[in-house]
C-alpha cells in the first residue's frame, strides 16, 4: 500500500532560520500520527508545507501521491486542516459556520453529516450561537466539524487540543481515533507529551529536527535507565537540591513527583535518601518507577 | 459562492462599526457639507459708517442689509475704532461712506465709498466685496435709470448650469465619490485583511476556492451596499437640496456602479499587499482619502495646481467620476460626451482587477 503521506529530506528557512532540517517521514493510510514538540520547534511550519500553504525549500512532500507544490490544487479538494487557532467566523453562529464551509467544498452539512453527527450532536444545542461566544472546547469541536464537512481523505490539525480543558481534550483524541477506524489518515501535532500514547505513531520534533519516529509502547521500551520517584516536604528545594548533587544525572518535575535517573546503577534508593536527609528535607519518599512517554522525550530532548 | 456572499452579509449587519461607516456616514456627510460647510455668505456681519447720512447713503445702507446676505454689527462711531473693530473680530466688512455723499453724486456725478474687509479669510472676503459690490452697481444703475449717459457699457451675466451658484452643486459630486471611494475601498480591504488576521484565510486557501471566487465573493456585496448608497446620496441631494438630475438617470447609476467597481477592486488590491486590518485602513485613509480630496479638483480647481500635480491628477479615479456626475447632473449630458472618462475609469477598474488576481497569493508566502 501506498503512503498516505510521504516527506523526503524537507528544508525549510525563514532567513537565517531554519525551521525544518532534513526531515523524513512516511504516514500510511488510516493511521494517526503525532508530531510532539515545544513551540517553535517547526510543527506548524511542517504543516504549512503539507497543506500546500508554504513551498517548502528543498526535498519534497506527497499527499497521497500528489507532490504538494505542483498538485496543490488537487490536494486542497481532499484535504481537511484545521490551523492552530481555530479560524471560525467569531460573528457567524455554529450552524452558518458549519454550512459556509460545507459550502466552500461544494457539498452541504447534510451530505455529509453522519461524520460529524457525533461531534456535532455535542454542539448542536448551541447551533444558534455565535462562536465567538463558544467555550474552548466547543470551539474546537466546531472547528473540526468543519475540518471534516467534506469528508477529506487526509486530516492535518495543528495544536488541536492547546487551550482546551482536560475534559474535552480526552474526548478529542476519542473522537480522532473513531474517525481513523473510518480510514481519514490524521496527522497531529502538540505541544502535550502526555497525549503522544494516543497515536499509533509518534515522532519527536524539536529545533526543526526529527528526533525519533516510533509508536508510542517502542519509545518507552528504548530508555534503559533505572528511574526514580522522588518526594519530600519541600518541593522546591528538591529539585535545587538534587541538582546539586554529583551522583545525579537527569531531575524532571512530573507531578507531585520528580523523576530522577543517576549515574552508574544504583540498586537502592538509600544514597538519595541519605543524601536528602542531609539537606534538612522530611517525609522523604524514594521509590523505582516505571518510564512513561514523558520521560523518553525529556531524555531524548536533553 | 452564494454561501461566499451570505456569509459577508452577516459580517457587515452584524458588525455596528461597519453599519455606521456604511449606512450612517453618507447622511452625516450629505447632511454636513450641505448645511455647515458652504462658501456661500449669508448674514455675514457688518458695520457702515457714514459721514454723509443722507437719503442715499441710507437707500445703499439698507439695501444692502436687506439683502440676506449681511447684518448689521455694532455702528462704527469713528475712523480710530475700525482697527480695533477688526481685531476683535465682530464684523467681516466695514463700508465708509464719504460726507456729502449724495450732494457729490449729484453735483460732480462721482462720489466715493470704501470698503474695509477682513482678508484673513481670503475667500469670504473676495466673496463679501463683490457682493458688495454688485449690490452698489445694482442701486447705481437704479438711480441712473431715468438719465441717460453718453457712452455705456453693460454687462449682463448669465451663471450656466448653477444659477444660484449653490455650492452644493459643487459638494455633492465632490461627496458621492469621496463616499463611494472611501466606503468600497476601505470596506473590502479591511474585510480581507480581517480574514488574513483570524486565520480563516488560511483555511479559505486550503479549499478549492480560486483567488477570482474569493475576491468576487468579497467584491459583491459592497457593490450592492454601495450602490444603494449611492441611490440615498443622490435622493438627499435631490430632495433635500434641490440638486437637479438633468441628464439621465440611468446613465448616471451605471457610471456609478462603474466608479464603484473600481473603488472595490482598488480596495482588493490594497488588502493583496496589507497584512492587518489596521494596515489596510491606514492605506485606504490615506492613499486614498487625500488624494482624493484633494487632487481630485472637487475643492480645488485642477486648473489651477502647479504642473506636476495636475499630472499626478489624472491617475485620481475621482477626477474623472467627479467630471462625469457634473456632466451627467448639471449638464444633462449624454454618454457620447463622457465617453472618454468612461473608458478611463473602466481601463482603471481591469487594470486594478488583474493585479489583484495576479498578487492574490494562493499560498501564505
Amino acid at each position: 500500500m501506498s503512503p498516505s503521506v510521504k516527506v523526503e529530506h524537507l528544508f525549510k528557512s525563514f532567513g537565517n532560520t531554519v525551521a525544518l532540517d532534513d526531515i523524513t517521514f512516511e504516514v500510511q493510510p488510516g493511521e494517526l500520527f503525532g508530531f510532539i514538540g515545544p513551540d517553535g520547534s517547526g510543527k506548524t511550519t511542517l504543516f504549512r508545507i503539507l497543506t500546500t500553504l508554504l513551498i517548502p525549500g528543498s526535498g519534497s512532500a506527497e499527499i497521497e501521491g500528489l507532490d504538494v507544490v505542483k498538485d496543490f490544487r488537487k490536494i486542497r479538494d481532499f484535504l481537511g486542516y484545521m490551523p492552530g487557532r481555530f479560524s471560525l467566523y467569531q460573528d457567524l453562529t455554529v450552524e452558518e459556520n458549519l454550512k459556509f464551509f460545507a459550502g466552500i467544498f461544494k457539498t452541504t452539512p447534510e451530505a455529509n453529516y453522519e461524520l460529524v453527527k457525533e461531534i456535532y450532536s455535542q454542539i448542536e444545542p448551541f447551533k444558534n450561537r455565535r462562536a465567538g461566544k463558544l467555550s474552548g472546547g466547543m470551539k474546537q469541536k466546531l472547528a473540526l466539524s468543519c475540518a471534516l464537512i467534506h469528508k477529506p481523505k487526509v486530516l492535518i490539525l495543528d495544536e488541536p487540543t492547546t487551550g482546551v480543558d482536560a475534559v474535552s481534550r480526552r474526548e478529542f483524541w476519542e473522537m480522532l481515533a473513531r474517525l481513523k477506524k473510518i480510514g481519514i489518515t490524521i496527522l497531529v501535532s502538540t505541544p502535550y507529551m502526555d497525549e503522544a500514547s494516543r497515536c499509533d505513531r509518534v515522532a519527536l520534533i524539536q529545533g526543526g529536527k526529527l528526533l525519533s519516529i516510533d509508536a508510542p509502547g517502542k519509545v518507552i521500551l528504548g530508555f534503559d535507565q533505572p528511574l526514580w520517584a522522588v518526594k519530600t516536604d519541600n518541593i522546591y528545594n528538591l529539585l535545587t537540591d538534587l541538582r546539586r548533587f554529583e551522583a545525579t544525572r537527569t531531575v524532571f518535575l512530573f507531578g507531585q513527583y520528580a523523576h530522577v535517573t543517576m549515574k552508574g546503577k544504583l540498586v537502592s534508593g538509600d544514597p538519595i535518601t541519605q543524601y536528602l536527609e542531609s539537606k534538612g528535607h522530611k517525609q522523604i519518599e524514594v521509590h523505582k518507577t516505571e518510564p512513561t512517554i514523558e520521560d523518553c522525550f525529556m531524555e531524548l530532548m536533553k | 459562492m452564494k454561501g461566499f456572499i451570505i456569509k459577508e452579509f452577516y459580517h457587515i449587519f452584524r458588525d455596528l462599526r461597519s453599519m455606521l461607516i456604511l449606512f450612517g456616514m453618507p447622511v452625516v456627510q450629505v447632511l454636513l457639507f450641505g448645511f455647515a460647510i458652504s462658501n456661500e455668505v449669508k448674514n455675514a456681519p457688518i458695520a457702515i459708517l457714514d459721514h454723509s447720512n443722507d437719503y442715499v447713503t441710507r437707500q445703499i445702507s439698507s439695501k444692502l442689509l436687506s439683502s440676506g446676505f449681511f447684518i448689521a454689527s455694532d455702528a462704527v462711531v469713528d475712523e480710530s475704532h475700525i482697527p480695533e473693530i477688526f481685531r476683535k473680530g465682530k464684523v467681516k466688512e466695514i463700508i465708509v461712506f464719504e460726507s456729502n455723499f449724495a450732494r457729490n453724486l449729484e453735483k460732480d456725478h462721482e462720489a466715493h465709498i470704501q470698503l474695509l474687509a477682513d482678508a484673513s479669510d481670503p475667500n469670504t472676503a473676495n466673496l463679501i466685496v463683490n457682493y458688495t459690490n454688485a449690490i452698489i452697481n445694482n442701486y447705481q444703475q437704479e438711480y441712473f435709470a431715468g438719465l441717460s449717459l453718453p457712452v455705456e457699457i453693460t454687462t449682463e451675466t448669465q451663471m450656466l448650469y448653477n444659477p444660484g451658484l449653490k455650492s452644493v452643486f459643487m459638494f455633492v459630486p465632490g461627496i458621492i465619490t469621496i463616499l463611494l471611494m472611501l466606503i468600497s475601498a476601505m470596506m473590502t480591504s479591511i474585510s480581507i485583511a480581517r480574514e488574513k488576521e483570524m486565520g480563516t484565510m488560511e483555511v479559505l486557501l486550503v479549499s478549492p476556492l480560486r483567488p477570482m471566487q474569493i475576491i468576487a465573493g468579497k467584491v459583491l456585496p459592497y457593490v450592492i451596499l454601495s450602490f444603494i448608497n449611492a441611490v440615498t446620496i443622490l435622493m438627499m441631494s435631490y430632495f433635500i437640496f434641490g440638486m437637479p438630475v438633468k441628464g439621465s438617470l440611468l446613465l448616471l447609476l451605471a457610471e456609478s456602479i462603474l466608479f464603484i467597481v473600481m473603488a472595490l477592486s482598488l480596495g482588493i488590491f490594497i488588502s493583496t499587499v496589507s497584512n492587518s486590518q489596521q494596515m489596510a485602513m491606514m492605506l485606504s485613509m490615506f492613499a486614498l482619502m487625500l488624494p482624493t480630496i484633494l487632487l481630485s479638483g472637487f475643492i480645488f480647481p485642477i486648473e489651477n495646481m502647479p504642473m506636476a500635480l495636475q499630472i499626478l491628477s489624472n491617475i485620481m479615479p475621482p477626477r474623472w467620476f467627479i467630471i462625469i456626475i457634473k456632466a451627467i447632473m448639471l449638464k444633462g449630458l449624454g454618454l457620447q460626451y463622457i465617453w472618454k472618462e468612461t473608458l478611463i475609469i473602466a481601463g482603471m477598474t481591469l487594470f486594478f482587477i488583474g493585479l489583484s488576481v495576479k498578487k492574490f497569493k494562493i499560498r501564505l508566502e
